[in-house]
């Protein structure tokens, strides 16, 4: 039986897992007071210099319009070519896309591999002397396949070595952030080499997906190969335990804090969530607050300032 | 400079960073000089003995020294377990989302630090730095909270070592920043180092007591007890109104009288106390376009609704909560259909925005900016002017909480294309504008030296992008008006323009809207702005 499926589904399971106990988590958190910031993305017509509906007069009694379309174009570039890193910090940016886009690329990777072993389980061969279809994913695999390897190389070696060598950043890098960008480089390296030795057009690394696809623990590859696997797996489980769950807690960050604007109704459903809020105990210590984790916020904020002081 | 790692912080120390204005970013024209900046008033020694002072070379809290390792001990344990309350939701529904999500995701890119006007202006020090202060907290955070202590805690977290000197620099490195948010404006993934200093501040006043005593005893407590921090009561604010009032109609030739405690007006008009006491023309202004215009509106002498201040929103929950509760039980008791904030940028967010989720029932009544409402009178022609009256250089100071946190950005530039043919931009402005220095409270606080830091580190952006935006013109005989419609980047300017003698020197005058919409009004005598210091 081969390890190295057994090592990616666990793997697997694990990022799963965490992904979704940690959004479960931050999705669970009480509503907390609006705290928007400008500009606001889905502002429509205002978005592009930072206004809001607030800018209406009796904006309360005039449909809000929300964009869609006007998050999206933020967003997408947002996402993609960290249009916010390159605007404000050009110099981390020229190091932190190569390892992000490189990423992404490899995700795409893993996609084109799905594909492949999903047509060659049907009998369509990948490969460049067969049908079109199949030529292309074979292709394009084996293009995006080594263009993110080599980004996500570059980035990472970028990375560290800001890290090691920049001042203002080694001095907040904990030891943990060095083994995280290691970690990264080491797969990288292992797997530009299995590749360059053991598999260039990621035709064992295909019929691994495959054995992935069809539950077949059989598998076995060369040394380099499996070493990359196995790292890889472990990058996978291992990523949203760290901070690095940035990549979708980012989210929350934007969606749920900075364009979150929604303003609360009389009789309305944040105003009811409002009202269960202000009834959780305070025990809070300041003279001023008194907190006996028995009264409310209510209670509190109602409350002569100076009372029983 | 010398250089300060984060765990410098809790090392005992004299001080743990210096400062010296040759280090600071280099003033425009002839304030580039070092030595055009005034001299830093040093801490006394007295002071030093009495209060906690090492953190650089002043101090905001005047934070006594404990008098024994128990009580250093006791303060501590009071500073962890504000730290645990914070971290509770029942305890701090109000932020926990945004807090936990900024605690556990910041990658130290230092995108941040490039986009403060404090980090930037101090020359780089590293104490500044926005991640400075989060990266200590979430240290803590990480080790007693989360529980990551143990074999591995330095590994994943970093070193950091709870004691008495840590705390107490927290505390003083808490006002440090003017939670303008502009370095979260900017954060890639979306870390806001602002609310970070924001909560900060709640652990030391909402669990410790602890808060600078202009904000707290002299601020949003005299406002609950009296009715402002001002120290004015109902009959004290009505005869300056009554005053003002007076002053007013022989000043524009119209009869003005400010109504209160109207029942049944369309609008309650919430002003910050602090513009009839130091900026009467400012409420002046406001009775004149609202009077001109017909409006429905009124005042309240209820206690703290003449006063739209609210300190709570920069360090207090529960502060903040009574504050609102009391301007939104004003206005219900009124029966007004809507509150008009006046020319006070955190009275706006507070009331607007902040209180939204706070204000239920009958107390949600409609919030509107003046901004609205000015161009509202102004696009209708319910108001006239004449442009050619404002014939002078105007430039706009964005209040923070206007444009950042509320997205108030376009009435009052449409206002100022009409009546100030002479208006320019400053660089950047809108939702890119730097803070005055004065957010958070600190234009209020100028205990022992407190004033220097302000007007020669958290203004020192301000005032470079204010000679700029009158570059060419700073000849003193040509009159220039700063335009900020925000009491507190008011009081933060006239501080920080008469420190470096920018009235004498280049001729440029600070006040608000209203006046400038007042000065070109056709139906009133011309001369209405006073080009004279104050």
């Amino acid at each position: 039986m081969s390890l190295i499926v057994l090592v990616t589904y666990v793997s697997a399971a694990v990022f799963i897992v965490a992904v979704v106990s940690r959004f479960v988590k931050y999705a669970r958190l009480p509503m907390h007071l609006r705290w928007e910031l400008y500009p606001v993305a889905h502002e429509k017509g205002r978005a592009k210099y930072g206004g809001s509906y607030l800018e209406e007069l009796d904006w309360w009694t005039k449909p809000r319009e929300s964009s869609l379309f006007g998050e999206l174009k933020v967003m997408i570039p947002e996402i993609l070519l960290l249009a916010g890193v390159r605007e404000h910090n050009k110099s981390h940016w020229l190091r932190s896309f190569p390892f992000h886009f490189g990423l992404y690329l490899l995700g795409g990777v893993v996609g084109l591999l799905l594909v492949g072993a999903v047509l060659e389980t049907a009998g369509i061969a990948v490969s460049r002397d067969e049908s079109l279809l199949g030529r292309v994913v074979y292709d394009a695999t084996y293009v995006v396949g080594w263009m993110g390897l080599v980004l996500g190389l570059v980035g990472s070696i970028a990375l560290l070595a800001r890290r090691l060598f920049n001042t203002a950043y080694r001095a907040y890098t904990k030891k943990v952030d060095y083994f995280n960008l290691a970690f990264f480089v080491v797969t990288f390296v292992v797997a530009l080499a299995a590749h360059a030795v053991e598999d260039p057009y990621f035709v064992q690394l295909r019929s691994y997906v495959g054995s992935l696809v069809t539950a077949d623990f059989g598998f076995t590859a060369g040394a380099l190969l499996t070493s990359e696997v196995i790292l890889a797996s472990l990058l996978v489980a291992y990523i949203p335990l760290t901070h690095m769950s940035h990549f979708f807690t980012k989210w929350f960050m934007y969606h749920g804090i900075r364009w979150s604007d929604e303003p609360a109704q009389r009789g309305g459903k944040i105003e009811g969530r409002v009202q269960q809020l202000l009834k959780q105990p305070v025990s809070w210590s300041a003279p001023h607050i008194r907190g006996d984790g028995k009264k409310n916020w209510v209670d509190v904020a109602t409350s002569d300032v100076m009372e029983g002081t | 400079m010398k250089q300060v790692k984060v765990e410098d912080i809790s090392k005992p120390s004299e001080r743990l960073s210096e400062l010296r204005k040759e280090d600071f970013k280099p003033l425009p024209g002839d304030l580039a000089d070092p030595q055009a900046t005034p001299d830093f008033k040093p801490l006394s020694g007295e002071v030093r003995e009495k209060f906690e002072a090492t953190l650089d070379d002043t101090i905001a809290l005047s934070l006594p020294k404990p008098k024994s390792k128990e009580e250093e001990d006791k303060l501590v344990a009071q500073f962890l377990s504000g730290m645990e309350k914070l971290f509770s939701e029942e305890n701090n529904w109000t932020f926990l989302q945004p807090l936990l999500l900024s605690m556990e995701h910041c990658v130290t890119c230092h995108t941040c630090s490039d986009a403060c006007h404090i980090y930037e202006a101090s020359g780089g020090n590293p104490i500044y730095r926005p991640a400075y202060r989060s990266e200590v907290f979430r240290r803590l955070y990480k080790k007693h909270i989360k529980g990551n202590g143990g074999l591995l805690s330095s590994w994943r977290s970093g070193e950091m070592e709870l004691n008495w000197t840590t705390v107490s620099r927290l505390a003083e490195l808490a006002y440090r920043c003017n939670l303008c948010r502009r370095c979260a404006q900017t954060c890639p993934i979306g870390v806001d180092n602002a609310l970070i200093a924001h909560e900060i501040r709640k652990i030391f006043s909402q669990e410790m007591g602890i808060a600078p005593r202009e904000i707290h005893l002299d601020g949003s407590v005299k406002q609950l007890q009296t009715g402002s921090s001002t120290g004015m009561n109902a009959e004290v604010v009505k005869d300056n109104i009554e005053f003002i009032d007076e002053d007013i109609s022989e000043k524009t030739g119209l009869s003005i009288e400010t109504p209160w405690d109207k029942h049944g007006a369309d609008i309650l008009l919430i002003h910050n106390a602090g513009e009839i006491l130091s900026w009467p023309l400012n409420p002046g202004a406001f009775a004149v376009i609202f009077e001109s215009a017909g409006l429905s509106w009124t005042m309240s002498s209820e206690i703290a609704a003449y006063d739209g201040i609210n300190y709570g929103v920069w360090y207090d929950d529960f502060q903040f909560a009574r504050v609102a509760i009391k301007h939104a039980e004003a206005a219900r008791k009124l029966g007004v259909k809507k509150i008009v904030l006046g020319e006070c940028g955190h009275a706006h967010k507070a009331l607007t925005v902040i209180a939204d989720r706070v204000l239920t029932g009958e107390l949600n009544i409609p919030r509107e900016s003046c901004m609205v409402t000015f161009w509202d009178l102004i696009s209708s022609g319910r108001i006239k002017v004449d442009p050619e009256r404002n014939d002078f250089p105007v430039t706009l100071h964005d209040p923070c909480n206007l444009v950042r946190l509320m997205g108030i950005v376009d009435p009052q530039r449409k206002i100022l294309g009409k009546i100030a043919p002479r208006f320019r931009e400053m660089t950047p402005h809108g939702v890119d504008n730097y803070c005055c220095g004065g957010g958070s409270g600190f234009a209020i606080m100028s205990g022992h030296n407190f004033g220097d830091w302000r007007a020669q580190i958290s203004g020192r952006k301000k005032l470079e992008q204010v000679l700029n935006a009158f570059e060419g013109e700073l000849d003193p005989s040509i009159k220039k008006y700063l335009c900020a419609p925000c009491s507190n980047c008011k009081g933060q300017l006239r501080d920080l323009l008469s420190y470096y003698d920018v009235w004498e020197k280049y001729g440029i005058l600070y006040d608000g809207m209203a006046e400038l919409i007042v000065n070109c009004m056709t139906d009133v005598k011309p001369g209405f702005i006073e080009w004279e210091w104050h």
